[in-house]
């Protein structure tokens, strides 16, 4: 009885899928009719054996420039998150800047990216970095900040004496799931990116580049949601990837406040 | 002079919006080697803060604190404390709790000096536990293992048995006086409950309302092991008791 539930709860997720497939293949076939507006589920799944031979490079090339703004965006808000969460005259200092840059779009940020970098990987990296890096800084200054004090306190009192150690030993390891969390929602916010990143053209591929450059001009639309789908399904694998790796190996200890 | 720890004219004020709150006034209390010393006081009398100060972990506006002849100057691992309550880091196992100072320090064998306090203290078997394993009692057994196995001159507890149910109260206040025994060691002990602090000390020092002066150090000549309810014991807590009323009437 109990792994029947146990199964059946695995697979709730499968009902609420399957009817929304078969409600938009029903809605684009019997009622939007119309391909160029709402291609059809049936179609979508024909594009992805078309373009099959386009599609892993386009993932990869779309993992480099995520990759690169990922791997910069993670170096540099960690040191500064460190510095912004634990010394507050630091935070004094940064944060209204921080904030400035904050809700600039990395949209807007493509005149720079193209001016700096021109059309290369970099720029491409650039905005995805734009994306990622606020949502990781903010979630781990969060985390350095929040130590409680009375675990600083028995750091000093166990020898864990100056700013370096306390860090090191009591600050850092407190706040590595806030870093992780931050680490988790950046790459989201930077994932998001990667069609803004590519449609000023860095280079010949690119699964937005693809999506907006050539399927959307050429009016394909079928393309254009395939892409759509494949976007949110490297995702879904990149999110699941860094939960089985990152979080579920390495907060076993946090288990007894989270789940 | 035969003083582990001494404290001259000791004053704390602390500066708030309101302009400066004296906190402690003119501490004067000698502590001698081995001895279980209580300190009890009205809430927020500054019994913490001045645990605190003797931690190092403040420092007093005026007035010296003298530790085996040296000033305390800041924390030092010859000061053990004991928190009241979510001292442990989560992030480590018993065992790894246990080893944080000795790691801090170097020591070599400090996986076989951990092991033998998280004994003391009645954990074995839970070495590789964290923290959010355990339950309220065992927390603090480990937190008084970790500050025992850096060896210190004196063991700073602070209200160390607050926050868990009176069976369990009663049980580790048996066990740390065990350890006590077994280790020799000089304990200040700051608790509010009269009944823990007649149990356990030698002496008992009654604070003031704030700010906090010493107005009464009580010998507790009562023989070892203590029962809980004799009737000697009961006269001294109804001392302390008045003592303790009248200064908590002068609070409202």
């Amino acid at each position: 009885m109990k792994t029947l539930a146990r199964t059946k709860e695995k697979g709730l997720w499968l009902a609420p899928l399957l009817t929304a497939l078969i409600l938009w293949e029903l809605a684009a076939r019997y009622v939007i009719k119309n391909p160029a507006i709402l291609p059809r589920f049936s179609d979508v799944i024909f594009s992805f054996y078309m373009l099959r031979e386009d599609i892993i490079l386009d993932i990869l090339v779309s993992l480099l420039h995520f990759g690169i703004g990922l791997t910069l965006a993670f170096s540099v808000a960690l040191p500064l998150a460190i510095g912004m969460g634990w010394f507050r005259n630091v935070f004094k200092a940064v944060d209204p800047i921080v904030e400035i840059l904050r809700p600039i779009p990395p949209l807007a940020w493509i005149p720079i990216a193209m001016v700096w970098f021109h059309l290369t990987h970099y720029a491409a990296g650039f905005i995805i970095f734009l994306g990622a890096f606020f949502p990781i800084l903010i979630a781990s200054y969060t985390g350095f900040r929040d130590v409680p004090k009375v675990l600083v306190e028995t750091g000093k009192v166990l020898g864990c004496i100056g700013d370096k150690n306390l860090i090191k030993y009591v600050a850092f390891p407190y706040a590595l799931p806030s870093v992780a969390t931050g680490t988790r929602v950046g790459m989201g916010v930077g994932w998001m990116c990667v069609v803004a990143a590519e449609m000023f053209g860095v280079s010949k591929n690119g699964l937005g580049f693809r999506l907006f450059n050539e399927f959307y001009w050429l009016h394909q639309m079928d393309y254009v949601v395939a892409y759509m789908l494949i976007l949110g399904l490297v995702a879904l694998c990149l999110d699941r990837l860094f939960r089985h790796f990152v979080e579920d190996k390495l907060f076993k200890w946090k288990k007894g406040m989270v789940k | 002079m035969n003083h582990k720890l001494e404290l001259r004219n000791v004053i704390k004020t602390f500066n708030s919006e309101e302009g400066k709150i004296k906190a402690l006034e003119d501490i004067n209390l000698n502590v001698k080697p081995n001895e279980f010393l209580c300190i009890i006081g009205p809430s927020g009398c500054g019994k913490t803060t001045l645990l605190r100060l003797i931690a190092g972990l403040e420092h007093p506006s005026s007035g010296e604190i003298v530790l085996d002849g040296k000033e305390v100057k800041g924390p030092s691992p010859d000061r053990g404390m004991v928190f009241q309550d979510f001292s442990l880091f989560p992030w480590r196992t018993v065992l790894k709790n246990v080893e944080f100072g000795l790691e801090n320090l170097g020591v070599k064998d400090r996986r076989e000096i951990a092991e033998r306090y998280i004994e003391l203290v009645g954990l074995k078997g839970f070495e590789n536990c964290y923290p959010y394993e355990l339950s309220g009692g065992m927390k603090q057994r480990v937190a008084i293992a970790r500050a025992l196995a850096m060896d210190p001159s004196i063991l700073l507890m602070d209200e160390p048995f607050g926050s868990v149910d009176a069976q369990t109260r009663n049980v580790l206040q048996e066990e740390l006086l065990e350890i006590w025994k077994r280790t020799k060691k000089t304990v200040l002990f700051v608790t509010h409950s009269v009944d823990e602090a007649v149990y356990l000390g030698d002496r008992v020092a009654v604070m003031s309302a704030r700010p906090g002066r010493i107005i009464e150090c009580m010998d507790i000549n009562i023989a070892r092991p203590r029962k809980r309810t004799s009737v000697e014991a009961n006269e001294i807590r109804e001392m302390l008791l008045i003592r303790l009323g009248l200064e908590s009437q002068r609070i409202r």
